[in-house]
């Protein structure tokens, strides 16, 4: 009985918080604080970025996506030493049953289509909407495709593992020669390589190449957690 | 405006079922795909509120892997339950 009181009260403080900060909101008109300045900067081309949303992400708030990187890495290290299990002795009479040949010949056919997708997603990350992070989730879900259809399908855990590792690596270096070349308060500067042609494919200096770097490592990153999370079950 | 209103109103409806459906099901499978159901409407969401880059993240995260990734962790520790058993 205390236990239904108290939980009703709880409730009641929740929709009165709620309510309070509901009642106060108002529809934005224009852009202010640290958005303002930011949409100006980019607005005026500072960075040669066509998406603002890619300018801000990875060059004025670069630190904050090197955190987010980290943090999918620590993860996905966490994920890899808390499921990693002997190899289970797969009785042959349990043996599952093969994928149907459609399955089959569907999935290999779209997984590659899939990869190229996610690799334009991320490439194109300074001109249309999308970046490394999406890129990357997307040739995950193709290498999830493949996990789903094939049930034998193996990932190469040697080049995954250095692909994810150079790319970080070659992330941070990228950060730290801005502060080299630019000036010190610079990390994560795009403009270490040339601006170029605002809107196309190779302009926004860095940007490109970070954005395939994190492509890559989010790509094989996601990958590698779908592929320890699968288990020797199958 | 009154059409596009309509069709936020209608996809929020449709999330709060989709999640309530989650809590309820007993099946846990069905659970999950509701789960994934909400990140698909979100995603929608997302893209009419003309936030694409959000709406991708949704779509291929939300929606997909970590879909997959609570179907391998309902499969493990159904395998755990057998061995037990």
């Amino acid at each position: 009985m205390i236990k239904r009181i108290f939980s009703a009260i709880l409730l009641l403080g929740f929709v009165f918080v709620f309510f309070i900060i509901v009642n106060n909101i108002e529809e934005a008109t224009a852009l202010k604080g640290v958005g303002k300045e930011y949409a100006e900067r980019s607005g005026n081309q500072e960075l040669g970025a066509q998406n603002i949303v890619t300018a801000i992400i990875v060059t004025y708030r670069g630190l904050d996506t090197l955190g987010e990187v980290a943090v999918l890495f620590i993860a996905a290290t966490g994920i890899a030493v808390l499921l990693r299990r002997k190899k289970k002795k797969i009785d042959p009479g349990k043996k599952k049953r093969e994928s149907s040949e459609i399955l089959l010949t569907g999935s290999t056919l779209l997984a590659p289509m899939i990869i190229i997708f996610g690799i334009y997603i991320f490439l194109n990350g300074h001109l249309t909407p999308g970046g490394g992070f999406q890129g990357g989730a997307v040739i995950a879900s193709a290498i999830m495709l493949l996990f789903l259809a094939d049930t034998s399908y193996k990932i190469n855990h040697n080049v995954f593992g250095w692909l994810e590792s150079l790319s970080g690596f070659a992330y941070v270096l990228i950060g730290i020669l801005g502060l080299v070349m630019i000036g010190a308060d610079n990390f994560l500067d795009n403009r270490i390589l040339s601006l170029g042609t605002f809107g196309s494919i190779l302009s926004a200096g860095a940007i490109p190449v970070i954005y395939t770097l994190i492509g890559l490592k989010v790509g094989t990153e996601l990958a590698s957690i779908l592929d320890n999370m699968k288990g020797d079950l199958e | 405006m009154e059409l596009q209103q309509g069709i936020f109103i209608l996809m929020g409806l449709a999330m709060i079922i989709a999640a309530v459906l989650a809590m309820h099901v007993k099946d846990l499978i069905s659970s999950i795909i509701a789960v994934g159901v909400v990140s698909l409407f979100a995603s929608i969401l997302y893209l009419l509120m003309q936030a694409p880059d959000v709406a991708m993240t949704e779509a291929a995260i939300g929606a997909g892997l970590s879909t997959l990734v609570f179907l391998y962790a309902l499969h493990k520790t159904k395998d755990v339950e057998e061995e037990n058993d």
